[in-house]
């Protein structure tokens, strides 16, 4: 890991993407003060991670589903929960109401008494965000929760981190499937060892390889053409009566387009603009730092 | 260092292990087997063709020994739980999620040391309870007195059994880092047991009399060395660090 600088507000989902091997994992371990860093600094709540005395402190006001799902097969998923609720210091009460709370939320509170052996893996999975939450911590660190599960529990589990994110708590998401990163983050970070891009999901999309405009006109013509090339615009195509730039800022650049083509004297019939996706940002910026 | 979150970890552990019928069984057989069998051999050996059966002479050189066979199993009992607590839960991937809770490495080892300690204690020191009193009864008649209980039988089973299961214990925390198989962890935590066997040995052929209180409290004391060598290896191995990036 190295030149990594970012920072996370309070209730935002933030997405970390990267290849296997990028540090996804080891950044989230050494945010949770389960490894050390070499160099560097970082901090959480205000608690200096790092620093031993503020270790245990980090380890209590975060939750962490770690990307293997880790329950005790034997137990049941009450037990599993009040466990982990007991080690966070939280009263019978406490950890009866968050118990209650969280296991109903995930469908799971009939379950309850049952051994988690039994369970399919999506039911896991569940039961495993719910672990991390039993002490109701308000960063939560998840490491590909919806890694090797069907779509549909994939699906559950994404409308459940959803949820949290109403309820404001600070979601740090590790995760390869980028759909999911665009449906649920605020913010995403591209890693591949070293940090690639950050921003809104829109953001990256354009700045990665900005979008595409088409209009569709009624007839081309020479003059309207010549007008178009004034203009500072990409990558000019010609297919018949439509054409297609590279734009980077669509909202400016296509109303210098329409304003050129009325101004040559002629009449368009649709404008489109076609973006680039955050799988083609995240591919381009990954490749060229393998170049 | 908070003994709460230690007894959290090792209850916790205790609930799995009632669950578990092979580690329960590990628990139990094996002492209460030497319990009754002993006793048995020793009421009815000899006794064919008209003799009379052991000896008195013999029977107090034999009935110590006999007390060193709980030192032996005290090495091999704890490794099957201990194996369990860590390597187990290394194999079941819950490790990290615990070592992301608010708990220090001390407090964790400690616990799963709880864990594997008390049961296998429980059940030898059960087990040496109704050893002790079917031995008295079997040789009741021949000795004129009751042999069990005897100083040298308290230093062995509050003493060097207890020094025992916390060095196969300690043992097994440091196999425990090299390995990522239950089976391969008990069987190379058992080997532990081939130091403890020298003693039953030793006293068998009686080259260290174990009769002889001293050198009781000698082997005592040589294991008590190697329980603070072992834990410091122990907790030297047992760190977070160590264990998500160097433990097999």
């Amino acid at each position: 890991m190295d030149s990594v600088t970012l920072n996370v507000k309070e209730g935002e989902v933030f997405g970390f993407l990267g290849p296997n091997g990028a540090g996804k994992t080891t950044t989230v371990r050494m945010l949770c003060c389960l490894i050390s860093k070499t160099s560097g600094e970082a901090s959480i709540a205000g608690y200096d991670v790092g620093k031993e005395a503020d270790a245990l402190k980090i380890r209590s006001l975060i939750g962490l589903v770690p990307d293997n799902v880790g329950l005790y097969d034997d137990l049941s998923a009450y037990d599993n929960l009040d466990f982990y609720g007991k080690l966070y210091d939280r009263t019978e009460a406490q950890r009866k109401e968050n118990i209650q709370r969280f296991l109903t939320m995930l469908g799971l509170w009939e379950k309850r008494d049952v051994a988690v052996g039994t369970f399919s893996k999506g039911m896991k999975q569940k039961l495993g965000i719910a672990c991390a939450l039993v002490h109701d911590p308000q960063v939560l660190f998840m490491d590909e929760p919806t890694a090797n599960l069907d779509p549909e529990s994939a699906k559950t589990v994404r409308d459940f981190i959803l949820d949290l994110k109403k309820e404001k708590r600070t979601i740090f998401l590790n995760t390869h499937n980028l759909d999911e990163a665009q449906k649920i983050c605020d913010k995403i970070a591209i890693l591949n060892t070293k940090l690639m891009a950050m921003g809104t999901p829109e953001e990256l999309e354009r700045s990665a390889s900005g979008r595409t405009t088409v209009v569709q006109l009624v007839q081309v013509s020479d003059a309207i053409l010549a007008a178009l090339r004034k203009l500072p615009v990409k990558n000019m195509v010609v297919e018949g009566n439509r054409l297609t730039f590279d734009v980077m800022d669509p909202e400016k650049e296509n109303v210098a387009i329409v304003d050129a083509i009325y101004g040559a004297g002629g009449h368009v019939q649709t404008v489109t603009v076609v973006g680039s996706t955050l799988e083609e940002a995240y591919l381009k910026l990954v490749r060229l730092d393998e170049k | 260092m908070r003994l709460s979150k230690s007894r959290i970890i090792a209850s916790k552990d205790f609930k799995v292990f009632m669950k578990k019928k092979n580690i329960l069984y590990s628990i139990v057989v094996l002492p209460l087997m030497i319990s009754f069998l002993l006793p048995g051999v020793v009421a009815y050996a000899g006794h064919n063709n008209g003799a009379s059966g052991i000896s008195a002479a013999e029977l107090t050189v034999l009935l110590p020994s006999f007390t060193f066979l709980y030192l032996v199993i005290a090495g091999v009992i704890p490794s099957t739980i201990a194996s369990y607590t860590i390597v187990g839960e290394k194999v079941e991937k819950s490790l990290e999620r615990l070592l992301a809770t608010p708990t220090t490495d001390d407090e964790i080892l400690l616990g799963k040391g709880i864990a594997a300690f008390l049961p296998p204690m429980a059940s030898i020191l059960g087990g040496a309870t109704i050893f002790m009193v079917l031995m008295d009864l079997a040789t009741r008649g021949r000795l004129g007195y009751d042999f069990f209980p005897n100083w040298n039988a308290a230093i062995v089973l509050f003493v060097m059994v207890p020094f025992a299961v916390i060095m196969s214990v300690e043992w097994n925390v440091v196999v425990s880092s090299r390995v990522s198989d239950v089976r391969a962890a008990q069987q190379i935590g058992a080997l532990i047991v081939l130091p403890l066997g020298l003693i039953y040995l030793t006293g068998e052929l009686d080259l260290i009399p174990l009769g002889n209180t001293s050198n009781l409290l000698i082997i005592a004391g040589v294991l008590l060395a190697l329980d603070l060598i072992l834990l410091y290896v122990a907790k030297a191995t047992f760190r977070r660090e160590e264990i998500l990036t160097k433990w097999k």
